[in-house]
């Protein structure tokens, strides 16, 4: 078995921290704006905040990433899943960056003010005020937030795979 | 949502509710006796810029107008250097629905009866059965005074909020937005389907509309947050300031078109009560804007031509 070294610690943090809140803001995003219930609101406030922190988190860690060691996948792993592991990979890192542009982008185009923290810290507004755009990206931002969730899904499974079933170091660099 | 398709609202690019509108514009100037109640900059400084819009609470955009459907202003006010509110008011005094469930079971009792093309009288009627607690709002509402037109009607926040003062003091409060134009009753007797707004554009064209928006102060035997209880008589009251709309266009292009009047769209100084009303229609709406902005629109029942002609005739 061929033995990796563990990612450096604040990668490690970067990735479990995000984890528990891109999952979080998956469960947020699905149940408010499945619900007319008296949380709409809060989940909406709650929503776009920590969205903006998983960009903001997403930038730090991209740049963590291309600057500091990446372990190497162990090289008894066939071509194909090696290359499924790279792309899968920087899809993560395309839908974490992609997905919070594209909400405050709707929001936007919507006209909409967008409060990042309490009522009186504002989000600019990145896009013209259009509602057919805001439209199109309102139906983008679930389209992406479901991509994202599956990838997620494939992520874990992945991830599991490694530890419990080919039983090699992968899992382990992350812990 | 499905629950308002189902009661006969339209589509094709129309709010899903009220869908049967115009814009206007204009300013509101403060009076500064609401200042020491609220910090928003609304309530402090003049002539702040406002975009509206008067609608008729109708799901079809090509119904006729009639003296009885409730009537809507809702209003954007956007002071240069501070966040804007939005609120959307109606001329009933009352909004005969409690809660989410009450809003779900209402919109499903309007469902359209295919056989009829109109809500099933049965249902309407369970409705009322099974919600005794809405019925003296209800009856409230089928009394009440119905005034001649848009200009001269009374319009209500229903809904209550909580004033914020710089000093982080919270007052629970409704507001209404007056008239100052002399009310007359309606009489609806008009073969013209789009009298209201006829005569709307007309009024607006002959001098600007002006309204008091006059603050409710909750007294203490007072429901806060509930819609469908109508507040004490001898509330205190406050005239915060005065609304004048001088300008009237179609939703064509009209500057009222492509926003949401999201009653939580609020500025620091006012704040959402735990109303739930309040929740169902920010989420509402929310939905409502998506789904309209995405579909290819026709033309408004109040087109720019109709604009025109009324202007014409008045000068
Ligand atoms: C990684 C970050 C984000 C994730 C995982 C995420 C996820 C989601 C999900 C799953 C939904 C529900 C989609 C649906 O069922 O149609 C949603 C809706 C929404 N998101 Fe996000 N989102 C993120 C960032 C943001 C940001 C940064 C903003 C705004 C600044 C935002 C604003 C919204 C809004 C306004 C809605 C619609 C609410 C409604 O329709 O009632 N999101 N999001
Ligand atoms: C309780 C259940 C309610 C539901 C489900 C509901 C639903 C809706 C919907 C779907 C729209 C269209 C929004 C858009 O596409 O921009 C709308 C507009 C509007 N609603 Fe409600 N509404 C409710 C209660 C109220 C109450 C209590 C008020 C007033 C106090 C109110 C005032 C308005 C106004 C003024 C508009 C028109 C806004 C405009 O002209 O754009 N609604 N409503």
């Amino acid at each position: 078995m061929s033995c990796m070294a563990s990612f450096p610690l604040l990668s490690r943090v970067l990735h479990w921290l995000m984890a528990i809140m891109i999952l979080a803001m998956l469960f947020i995003g699905l149940f408010m704006a499945s619900s007319v219930g008296p949380n709409y609101h809060r989940l909406v406030t709650l929503h776009r905040p920590l969205g903006i922190a998983i960009l903001v988190l997403a930038i730090l860690r991209l740049g963590n990433r291309l600057r500091s060691s990446v372990q190497p996948l162990p090289d008894d792993m066939p071509r194909l899943l090696r290359w499924a592991a790279t792309a899968s990979h920087l899809l993560l890192y395309g839908l974490m960056i992609a997905l919070p542009l594209v909400g405050w982008g709707m929001l936007s185009a919507g006209g909409f003010p967008i409060p990042l923290w309490g009522q009186s810290v504002l989000l600019p507004s990145i896009l013209p005020h259009n509602p057919v755009l805001w439209s199109w990206l309102r139906s983008a931002h679930s389209v992406l937030a479901f991509a994202l969730f599956g990838l997620v899904l494939a992520h874990i499974g992945a991830a599991l795979f490694h530890g419990l079933i080919r039983r090699d170091s992968v899992l382990r660099s992350m812990i | 949502m499905g629950e308002l398709h189902d009661a006969g609202s339209y589509g094709h690019g129309f709010r899903r509710a009220y869908a049967k509108g115009v814009c206007v514009s204009g300013w509101f100037d403060a009076s500064g006796d609401a200042s020491h109640l609220s910090r928003a900059a609304v309530f402090h400084e003049q002539h702040v810029p406002v975009i509206g819009r008067f609608a008729l609470a109708v799901g079809q955009p090509y119904a006729p107008d009639s003296a009885v459907t409730v009537r809507s202003m809702a209003l954007r006010l956007m002071p240069p250097d501070a966040p804007e509110w939005r609120t959307g008011m109606n001329d009933p005094p009352v909004l005969p629905l409690r809660d989410a469930r009450d809003v779900s079971d209402f919109f499903a009792s309007q469902q359209i009866d295919p056989a009829t093309g109109k809500p099933d009288p049965a249902r309407m009627k369970a409705f009322g059965m099974t919600h005794p607690w809405l019925k003296s709002a209800a009856d409230e509402n089928t009394h009440r005074f119905v005034s001649s037109g848009f200009a001269d009607d009374t319009f209500h926040s229903l809904d209550s909020f909580v004033l914020v003062a710089a000093d982080g003091t919270r007052t629970a409060v409704r507001w209404a937005m007056i008239p100052m134009q002399s009310v007359e009753p309606g009489d609806g007797k008009t073969g013209d389907r789009d009298y209201l707004f006829r005569k709307l554009i007309g009024d607006i064209h002959d001098h600007p509309l002006q309204w008091h928006l006059v603050i409710t102060v909750a007294g203490a035997h007072d429901v806060i947050n509930d819609p469908s209880q109508i507040w004490a008589q001898d509330d205190q009251t406050v005239d915060a300031g005065t609304l004048t709309l001088n300008s009237i266009e179609s939703e064509e292009g009209g500057p009222c078109t492509g926003i949401t009047f999201d009653p939580l769209i609020l500025p620091p100084g006012i704040q959402p009560s735990d109303d739930p009303i309040l929740q169902v229609r920010s989420a509402v709406y929310m939905r409502s804007f998506s789904l309209r902005s995405g579909e290819k629109r026709s033309p408004s029942a109040v087109t720019p031509s109709l604009i025109q002609t009324s202007e014409g005739r008045k000068s």
